[in-house]
């Protein structure tokens, strides 16, 4: 923004307010477009996790209180909230550690070769979603290739389908790309000349990586885990095909409420959580400089 | 650049997560042409399951749907979208602030809650337009593609900025200075040189919308189920062989528009003034 400092005449106020008006109205199709069918729908559902259930399992809007909202203690969601904050922790962690030498590993590397290296990592994350997921379906299925090959090492069936980890492997198989680019990003505009000062103070190569490297790279680390923790958080796909039915996370709880247990305030309540949760996540990812990845 | 066995220790993590990523992927490609009814065995090959894909009356109708559906919704979010991104890159206006984090919210927000934002929001406004109107509206192909619209313009203006963030501005004052009209200006020089941009944000487009499960489910009625929703159904009932290789002609349509994507980002940049 280079706002002038000295007085503008007349005929540059009207040229900037004509300007003005031109982007507005440039703007304004996609604008109105959001404004009705997205913050007014994101608007209904705090109005509707104020309301109450009737007894048709409809919904009466009017009679506002925070029942919804006082049932978010009740020991049944307090158990789903941990669970899946716990696996998405779990799948956070997964992933930074799978990332970290990855990503050092292809910004070490040629221009060329970094290139290269980085498309194969967005192929997949651009590969149809619902298929990557029921691909370890098919992996993890009973006598399926994953089982045969523990038979073959004389480590025994795999069972793990149905059960946490197996979630866990989707959400990491889902979600890797996410926290490979910030954190390649990170590290790739750290400046040479910093770790060959620290070289050339005779740090070790492991002191200079935990002294330089390791702190500079922090903000491609914290963006990258909250753009693989928010997802994970509120995932419901891949839990309904990997995961079992008996312990339900998030996603699928509150989808249970508006297709089974038809209690639409209580369902609302619980994604006025998550929204609160996702836009506080959200403005950290800001604060760390998640913009400028 | 590290060197000795820091560097072989890395490569094969390196390595690792290439396998971690592409295996599981390429056996189901494998799977699918397998003659065994059991999803993750080998039994022969055989083109059984395409030949059932097919004739299969119902995947042959999500499939239409899928495929109008994202579109439609892509064509109308990409010119909102790259609107939007005009107006952000290129105007200071009143309210540019509020706009451009509404913007962002569509790309952040869990899909669940935009799938529950979407159901509650149709239920309310089709009752209303009932009420005050008369008529009766249902959800369906139509809710389906207001709801991809509803993400994808999003989407589509973080690819087009960027574009126009990274793009030298001398060709459009130079165009001015030589007394071309704003419209001439865009569209012999700015379009042309955004254009690579708005076929990358179409292609993410097209993308999340054939990709979208929650959303979509949410947003849909009777006779406008797409193909990832009867998927996903189908899963959830029990694993077939047929799943496997619908699956692949869902992954071969992804991986077709990644190399579109790719193809027109290597145009982007070839045509870039060097300035690394």
């Amino acid at each position: 923004m280079t706002d002038t400092v000295h007085p503008l005449t007349a005929h540059e106020r009207a040229h900037e307010s004509a300007e003005s008006r031109r982007g507005f109205l440039l703007a304004l199709p996609a604008y109105l477009y959001l404004l009705v069918f997205f913050a007014l729908p994101l608007a209904i559902v705090f109005v509707y996790s104020f309301a109450t259930r009737n007894r048709t399992g409809g919904t009466d809007l009017s009679g506002w209180n925070l029942d919804s909202y006082g049932r978010l203690g009740d020991e049944i969601v307090t158990r789903v909230v941990m669970r899946s904050f716990g696996l998405a922790m779990v799948t956070t962690i997964v992933c930074l550690l799978l990332a970290y030498p990855f990503a050092y590993f292809v910004s070490t590397r040629r221009p060329a070769v970094r290139g290269l290296l980085l498309v194969g990592v967005m192929i997949p994350f651009w590969t149809n979603f619902l298929v990557r997921n029921y691909a370890w379906r098919v992996l993890l299925s009973n006598d399926g290739p994953v089982s045969e090959l523990t038979q073959l090492l004389g480590l025994g069936e795999t069972r793990i389908l149905f059960t946490q980890t197996a979630v866990v492997l989707g959400l990491v198989y889902s979600f890797l790309p996410f926290m490979i680019l910030p954190l390649y990003a990170s590290l790739e505009r750290i400046d040479g000349r910093l770790v060959e000062a620290s070289r050339d103070l005779y740090a070790s190569s492991w002191a200079s990586f935990r002294r330089v490297i390791l702190p500079l790279s922090r903000p491609g680390a914290i963006a990258g885990s909250i753009l693989v923790f928010v997802p994970s958080f509120g995932a419901y796909v891949t839990p309904a095909i990997l995961g079992g039915d008996k312990k339900p996370l998030l996603g699928s709880y509150i989808v249970s409420q508006f297709l089974t247990a038809r209690n639409w305030p209580f369902g609302a309540s619980l994604s006025a959580v998550l929204i609160v949760v996702m836009l506080s996540a959200t403005l950290v990812y800001f604060r760390a400089g998640g913009r400028n990845l | 650049m590290i060197r000795g066995w820091t560097a072989r220790l890395l490569g094969s993590a390196t390595g690792l997560v290439y396998f971690f990523l592409y295996a599981p992927v390429l056996l189901l490609v494998v799977f699918s042409f397998s003659a065994d009814r059991n999803v993750g065995r080998w039994g022969g090959f055989t083109l059984d399951w395409y030949r059932e894909f097919g004739a299969n009356a119902e995947v042959q109708d999500a499939l239409r749907i899928s495929l109008q559906v994202a579109v439609v919704s892509t064509l109308i979010a990409t010119v909102l979208g790259t609107m939007a991104a005009l107006a952000l890159e290129r105007f200071r206006f009143r309210g540019k602030k509020v706009f451009d984090a509404l913007l962002y919210l569509p790309i952040i927000i869990p899909d669940v809650t935009m799938a529950v934002m979407m159901l509650l929001f149709f239920t309310w406004s089709l009752d209303l337009v009932d009420t005050v109107t008369g008529f009766t509206l249902r959800k369906g192909v139509g809710t389906v593609v207001v709801s991809h619209i509803a993400f994808n313009i999003s989407f589509v203006s973080v690819v087009v900025r960027a574009r126009l963030d990274g793009m030298d501005q001398t060709l459009e004052q130079a165009a001015a200075d030589l007394y071309a009209t704003r419209w001439q200006a865009f569209r012999h020089v700015t379009l042309p040189l955004i254009l690579p941009g708005v076929l990358g944000g179409a292609l993410l487009a097209l993308t999340l919308s054939l990709d979208d499960v929650v959303v979509t489910q949410f947003a849909s009625g009777p006779g406008s189920t797409t193909l990832p929703v009867f998927v996903f159904s189908l899963i959830r009932k029990g694993v077939t062989p047929l799943i496997n290789a619908v699956s692949v002609v869902m992954l071969v349509i992804s991986v077709l528009l990644v190399v579109l994507s790719l193809i027109a980002q290597r145009a982007s940049s070839s045509d870039e003034p060097a300035t690394e």
